[in-house]
Parts: C-alpha cells; structure tokens; sequence
C-alpha cells in the first residue's frame, strides 16, 4: 500500500495545465504553491501494478518537467 | 483527541516531508491554504534528534503518537540542514520497525542459536571474558565499536578496556573511514577536526570535491552548495577516479588515475609558488615546513611497525622538491592535462576567490591517507586560506559520531578521552578523572583495527565484543578474518539491533536499543554535539550498548567506576566525559544546553559555539594575533613534503582492472538497517559493478549481465551496471558494498596508510568475466 510524495515542477508557462492534468488522476492528491512554479503531489496506491500505472500516466502528462520523490511508505512496514 | 489511523499518519508524513523539503528548496514559498489545515501537528509530539545516518548530522523533528516513531521532518531550527533532508533521513524511523528485529539474548549452543535471558546472557559474558583475562592475559580480550556508537557508549568502553580492565584493545571501524583524516589533522595541526564549519559553504566561491561524490554521500550539503550557485557565482569541480551524480552537477569534472591526487596537490602547489600565488606573510607568520619519512611500506604483513619522523625542512628545499611535480611532468602519471591542474591551481590562487575544499573516503582510504590529507591543506597554507569564512579545507566523516565518539572519546588502541596513551600527563589526567591507578592504563598502543582482527586469527586474542558495526560485510580481505573469528577458542560477543553477517559468527548475540530508544550524543563532522532524548520503549529485552558496558563491566568488579543510575546516567557520564575537555580550546556544552539546542559546536566558551578555530575573531582560545594554530607549541602549522608513491596492487596483465568501492544515496553502509525500509530496498535491491562502457563493449558485457570479478583473494558474481549511475573509467569497476548477499570485500586488499592505519578500499587490481 505505497504512500509517496512528490516535488513536481511544470514546464515553463504551464502550471495551470499541469494542476489540471494532476487534479484528473484519482489516487494523488495536489497542494499547490501560490508563489513558486511547484506542485506537491502526495499519492496513494494500492498495490505495485497502481502504482506502475500511476507512473506511467504521470510519464505521459506533456506539462510535467520533472519530478522529485520526497518521501515514500509502504504501510507493510510499520509492522509494530 | 482522536488518535489517527496508520494510514492517514502516513500520509500527512509525505505531506508534511514535502512541505518541509519545498521550503528548503524555495525559502519563502507559501502554500497558504493547505500550510493552515490538516498537518500533522494535532495527536503528535515533535522532538528533535540527529539524524542516524550520516556524518552530515542533520537535525530532524521525530513525530511520536502512542508510543510509536510515525513521522520525519527536517529541523527548521537545525543550521546544518535548515529544514532539509535527505532520503535517507525521511524514512530513518522505518529502520526502527522491520520484522526480524533481534528483541532477544542468544546463545549459540551446538551450532545454533537458542533464546536466553539479557540477565544469563550479559552473566556468561563477564565471566567469559574474566576467564579468558586469566588464562591468556588482560590483553587476550577486545572491544571493536563504532562511529555509530553514541557518545556515552565509547566512553564507557573506554573506561572499561583502559581503566578498569587495563588494556588498550579497543577500537572502532572508524579507523575504516576517519583514521587517515585524524593523522592528517594531528600531523599538519597537532588538533584534529576541522577548523571550519558548513556556514563556510555560504561564503566559498570555489568547491573543489577530492574524490568526494557528495551528491550520493552528503547530499544536504550537496544541496546548499547546489542553493548557493543559483544565488552567488559559485563554481564546483569534481576532482575524481569515477564519474558520478556529483560530476553530473559539477561546473567542471576531472578525472585522475588512482592514488595520483597526491601528485596532482603537489604540482597545485608547484603552479601557486612558481607564480608568486602564494601568502608569504601568512607562511611566514604561522607555518614551517617538515619532512617525513618516505618508501613507508603498506603493512599487508602481520605485525607490521612504522613511525614517522618529522625533519624541519626550509621553503626553498620544499620548492625545490615540488620541481618534479610540475603539471606537464604530471600528465602522464595521472591522466589529467596540465592545464587542468594549473586551471585548479589559479582557483586556489585567485586572492579573490574563497575555496573550499571537500573530501572523505577518497583520501582517506588511501595507503597514503595521511600524506594526501596534509597535502590538500598545503595547499590552503600556501594561499593562506584558511580558518576565514569560505576558506575552508573540510573533512567530511561519514558516520554520525565517528567524530564525536571515536575521535573526541578517543575509542582507538592510542587514544585516551583526552590526548595518548603514549604520553603521561594525558595517562595521569585520565587516571585522575577515573579514580584509578595511573599504572593501569598502559602506556603502548596494542592493536588497531586491522591488526586486531589479525591477532584473533592468530589467537592473540580470544575474547572479541563488537557493538553497533558489522566487520563480516567491512573488513577487507574479509575471507581471512571471518575463518579467523571462527577458529576454535575464539568467543565473540556481538551487539545489533538486526541479525547480520556479523551475528552469524558470535556465541553471543545481544539485542540493543536503537537510536531514539535510548538517550545518547553524537557528534558530526563540523564539531557539532547533539543530543537525543529517549523516546520509545526497545523492543523485548533491547537494552543501549552503554547499559549493557556497564552491566558486565560491574558483574566483573568495576562497580566503582560505573556508579551511575539507569535514570540519569547519560548525563552523568556527560559531566564526567566533559571533565577531559575542560577549557577554552575543546570545551563541551553543559548537558542542559545540549538538551535545549539542536546542536552546540565546540569549543564551547562563555555561552558560544565556536565556529571557525585558530582565527581570533571567532575562537576565543586564540591569545596571540590574528591566528594561532594552537595544537602546534609554536602555534604554526606544518606544510609537509609529501612525495607521490604507487599502491602495492597495481592492474597487470592477470588482474587488469582496478576495483573501487563504496556506497549509494539509498544505504547506510552495510545496508542493515536501510535495506529493512521497503521503499530505499526496492530503489536499490542489490549490488552490482559498474563498467566503463568500452570496457563492457570489448568484454560483451550489457547492464545486468552476471559478471565474476576475481582477485587474489577471492571471487564474487554480481549484475553488470553499464552507464547506469555512475561511470568508471576504463580500466576500473565500481561495486558498491552495501549487499551482504554480494560480499566485495571477500576481494578487496588490507593494504593500509602505515601512519593512520587505515586501509585502503578504493584500489586493488581484479580480473573482470562474463559469468
């Protein structure tokens, strides 16, 4: 059950059409920064096969430049 | 209030951990609605610890709910990482939490493991060990520690190999990654550690990186360097064997055939002297000129003895010397241009340009660790940069108390918390803060690291305690010293929080608490000392190494020495420990500022945290001038003749291939407690080796092919990397050695510098097939 957080920065201009492409994706979930070209994505999938498919349509989103994991947790480590 | 559900805590911990790591990147950047709701400050407490990682020593906040390590985030407050952190320290915590953590004593009886009491446990080492003390001598018995024990654990062990037991036999695998940075700072300043701190990278206009992949390694720092070129006109060069990320970022990559740095620093300073670059009045105020002993030999046989011997030298004989090191006469020894060295020597050079260099395992594991470490600060003396902001020769560490544990405690065969075994007054102030006779603590260094496992093949030693370290992955030429901890009579304590290879050789494995499950120090590489409190209950019967030092040490009559409280003896240990410091050149923090702060620098004067050392507009210990190297009596620093020499394995004809080591952003080290983390295993499952892509194309070799690297001591078969992360020359491979499961150091050589002892991983020569 991966949980992921992203630091992802559009391509010059296109903020607005990258929010808009990430809004339409249903496991992730967007915070957008008013003053900085970045979005933060925090995505939530439930199994491997999800979450290679959300990495596939994020590869295709034409606005997205790049995009930095921050942070990732399978909740089948927290075994405690 | 509600507690929350794993799954949500989870999720606002990604949240939170993007939000911190958005600030750092773009200060002042606001996400105005989301910064007001739904962050993870309602059901959880925030404290401040280091991180457990790296020698970096980044401040984060731990987010705790029911008793439980949920959360990360950077430490705003922090100056080292000011909010940030790596990937490393976000998922720190989840290391806290794998399956098979070890929660109980074990015994290896007929061969297998059998679950004991911590009581019948700690009881059978403390007579193990007093029995094999009487049958083979106080010397039969060892501690082999870590710069990833807490500060509290080193000086325990110290207190009890050298003045409770009397014997120098403890050591720690910081003499794998630090020795050779100690001997340079000793050696060129008479003080170790640096005199700088990472507020210089805020001030430098120069990075020159000594085969230092800062990207992978340190990458926080690497990423306020990163922050400082997009504000300032900064340049970074990347002086190395390998082309890594690092490189990828660098203004300029150069690269260099191994073991040449030494070369390539002594004709930078040929380049600076030759056109008058040089500081004259700093040299003539505050250095000399020594020379050493040469064709120093690298200790490959059993027993092996040197010391060095400095000769004052004048400047023309130095000058003279560095005549052969001209850059033209130097192209051909280490591959790089001339005018790419006096490209790096005009950097230097340049009065208006501040330099910092950086550097960790390249120059310290080395066969001439020592002699490159003073060769780079030549070059800083030359030009006078130094102990200014900006102008800063650093030495990173690796560990995260490998400087404050191993170097300030001094958990080495020569060391004593304050000073050398060797020399009587730092014997008497020891015994006299111990309250023991000073006769017992010997006056001999017994074994470093190396020799230490040696004498347990040999049978010198009999009795072995490792704690916090996993010398069965680390130890080079590992195959003669895992058959060695195996031979009959041997018995080997180990202390882990996960069963390794190491475990697999003890007779006693004990359970320890982790990182926030006890109270502890560390200390990372710019002096700074931080503390963490206790914050979760270990697991099943856990206990901190320092308790469980403390409980053989009194079952085997040194309970006066260790009369602490379980309660309060970190701060106990605390007051003592700083006793060995006291005064203006190394004063520790009282432990109620350490509580209180996110990290104090030492020396701490008059409520202050020093920042740069030796210049008296910051460090309060200088008396005379502007500067004072004070840990030389004369108060000058020594530029040191150091000539190139070769390693002793050379690629030939049989071995044609250097082979180079190291480690990946993902892992710490050995991988223990890293590859426990699902999401750092699944980025990196596995070792592998890196190829040049010529060499891969004339050996028909693409990336994940199974190739058998050989060399004179052993044989492994690992996946091919072919442009992948990191590129090696041609004619050298690259295996990183954080899988237990691929052991490189079954082939690396325990080639060592003779001064620091420290062994070199970076160079020995192996035959490469297609498996």
């Amino acid at each position: 059950m991966p949980i992921k957080s992203y630091l992802v920065f559009p391509k010059q201009g296109k903020k607005a059409l990258l929010e808009a492409s990430l809004k339409d994706i249903p496991s992730c979930e967007i915070i957008q920064a008013e003053n900085k070209d970045l979005i933060i994505l925090v995505s939530e999938t439930a199994d491997q096969g999800e979450e290679d498919a959300l990495m596939q349509k994020l590869s295709e989103i034409e606005s997205l430049d790049h995009l930095n994991l921050v942070a990732g947790f399978n909740d089948d480590n927290l075994n405690h | 209030m509600r507690p929350l559900d794993r799954r949500t805590f989870l999720k606002y911990l990604a949240k939170a951990s993007a939000l911190s790591a958005a600030a750092s990147m773009f200060p002042g950047i606001i996400f105005a609605e989301e910064q007001l709701k739904n962050l993870p400050d309602g059901p959880m407490d925030w404290v401040k610890s280091p991180c457990r990682f790296c020698g970096v020593g980044c401040g984060l906040l731990i987010g705790l709910s029911e008793g439980k390590a949920v959360a990360v985030k950077g430490d705003p407050n922090s100056t080292v990482n000011k909010g940030l952190c790596c990937v490393k320290g976000y998922h720190s915590v989840l290391a806290l939490y794998g399956k098979d953590r070890l929660r109980k004593p074990l015994v290896k009886k007929d061969g297998r493991f059998v679950e004991t009491t911590m009581k019948e446990a700690l009881d059978l080492i403390a007579s193990k060990m007093q029995e094999t003390i009487k049958e083979h001598g106080k010397d039969s018995v060892a501690i082999y520690g870590s710069g990833q024990w807490t500060i509290p654990d080193g000086y325990v062990a110290s207190k009890f190999m050298k003045g409770g037991i009397g014997s120098n036999n403890l050591e720690a695998n910081a003499r794998l990654c630090m020795a050779s940075a100690v001997t340079g700072f000793m050696s060129s300043f008479g003080m170790d550690e640096p005199m700088g701190c990472y507020d210089d990278i805020d001030h430098a206009n120069v990075f020159v990186l000594w085969g230092n992949n800062m990207a992978e390694m340190h990458p926080v720092l690497f990423s306020r360097i990163l922050d400082n070129r997009l504000k300032r006109d900064v340049k970074i060069i990347d002086l190395a064997t390998r082309t890594t990320r690092t490189s990828a970022a660098a203004d300029r990559s150069i690269l260099f055939r191994p073991q040449t740095d030494l070369a390539i620093a002594n004709a930078i300073c040929y380049e600076i002297i030759n056109n008058d670059w040089i500081n004259a009045s700093f040299i003539e105020k505050h250095c000399t000129f020594r020379k050493g002993k040469t064709n120093i030999g690298y200790g490959l046989e059993d027993g092996f003895n040197f010391n060095d011997e400095a000769q004052p030298i004048s400047f023309d004989e130095y000058f003279d010397f560095l005549k052969d090191y001209k850059p033209e006469n130097v192209e051909a020894l280490t591959g790089v241009p001339a005018k790419d060295i006096k490209y790096l020597a005009s950097l230097y050079g340049d009065p208006n340009k501040k330099v910092m260099s950086l550097w960790c395992m390249g120059p310290n594991q080395h066969t001439r660790g020592t002699w490159i470490n003073n060769l780079i600060y030549n070059i800083h003396l030359l030009t006078g940069k130094i102990s200014t902001p900006g102008n800063s020769p650093f030495s990173l560490t690796g560990q995260p108390s490998a400087c404050g544990t191993v170097r300030e405690v001094g958990t080495l065969t020569h060391k004593l918390p304050h000073g050398v075994v060797t020399n009587e007054e730092d014997r008497k102030m020891a015994a006299k803060i111990w309250k023991v006779p000073v006769e017992r603590i010997p006056a001999k260094p017994s074994f470093h690291t190396v020799e230490m496992f040696r004498a347990l093949d040999r049978g010198d030693i009999r009795f072995m305690w490792i704690q916090v370290t996993n010398p069965m992955v680390t130890m080079p030429k590992l195959n003669r010293y895992r058959e060695g901890s195996q031979k009959t009579g041997r018995f080997v304590v180990v202390s882990d929080v996960y069963p390794t290879p190491t475990t697999e050789i003890a007779d006693v494995i004990l359970p320890s608490a982790m990182w926030i499950e006890r109270e502890g120090m560390y200390g990372n590489s710019e002096r700074r000392t931080q503390h963490f409190q206790k914050m979760l209950q270990p697991p099943g019967e856990a206990m901190s190494d320092t308790w469980q030092l403390i409980e053989v040490a009194r079952r085997m009559g040194f309970e006066e020495l260790f009369p602490w409280k379980e309660e309060d003896h970190i701060r106990e240990i605390w007051k003592e420990y700083s006793l060995f410091h006291a005064g203006k050149k190394h004063a520790m923090a009282p432990y109620e500022v350490l509580k209180e702060e996110p990290g104090v620098q030492w020396p701490y004067v008059n409520g202050k945290s020093t920042k740069w050392r030796f210049n008296a507009e910051y460090d309060p210990a200088v008396t005379k001038g502007k500067f004072e190297f004070y840990g030389k009596p004369d108060g000058k620093a020594w530029i040191w003749m150091r000539p190139y020499e070769a390693p002793p394995e050379i690629p030939d004809k049989e071995y044609p291939f250097w082979l180079n080591t190291g480690r990946v952003l993902e892992h710490w080290h050995t991988g223990s407690m890293t590859r426990r983390v699902s999401v750092l295993h699944r980025a990196v499952p596995h070792s592998y080796v890196e190829l040049h892509p010529d060499d891969a194309k004339a050996l028909n070799i693409r990336t994940g092919d199974k190739v058998r690297l050989v060399s004179r001591r052993g044989k492994i078969v690992l996946p091919a990397a072919v442009n992948e992360r990191g590129q090696p020359t041609p004619g050298q491979v690259f295996v990183p050695f954080f899988d237990e499961s691929m052991l490189i150091n079954e082939l690396t050589l325990d080639a060592f510098c003779p001064i620091s002892k420290q062994p070199d991983y970076k160079k020995c020569a192996v035959r490469v097939e297609k498996a």
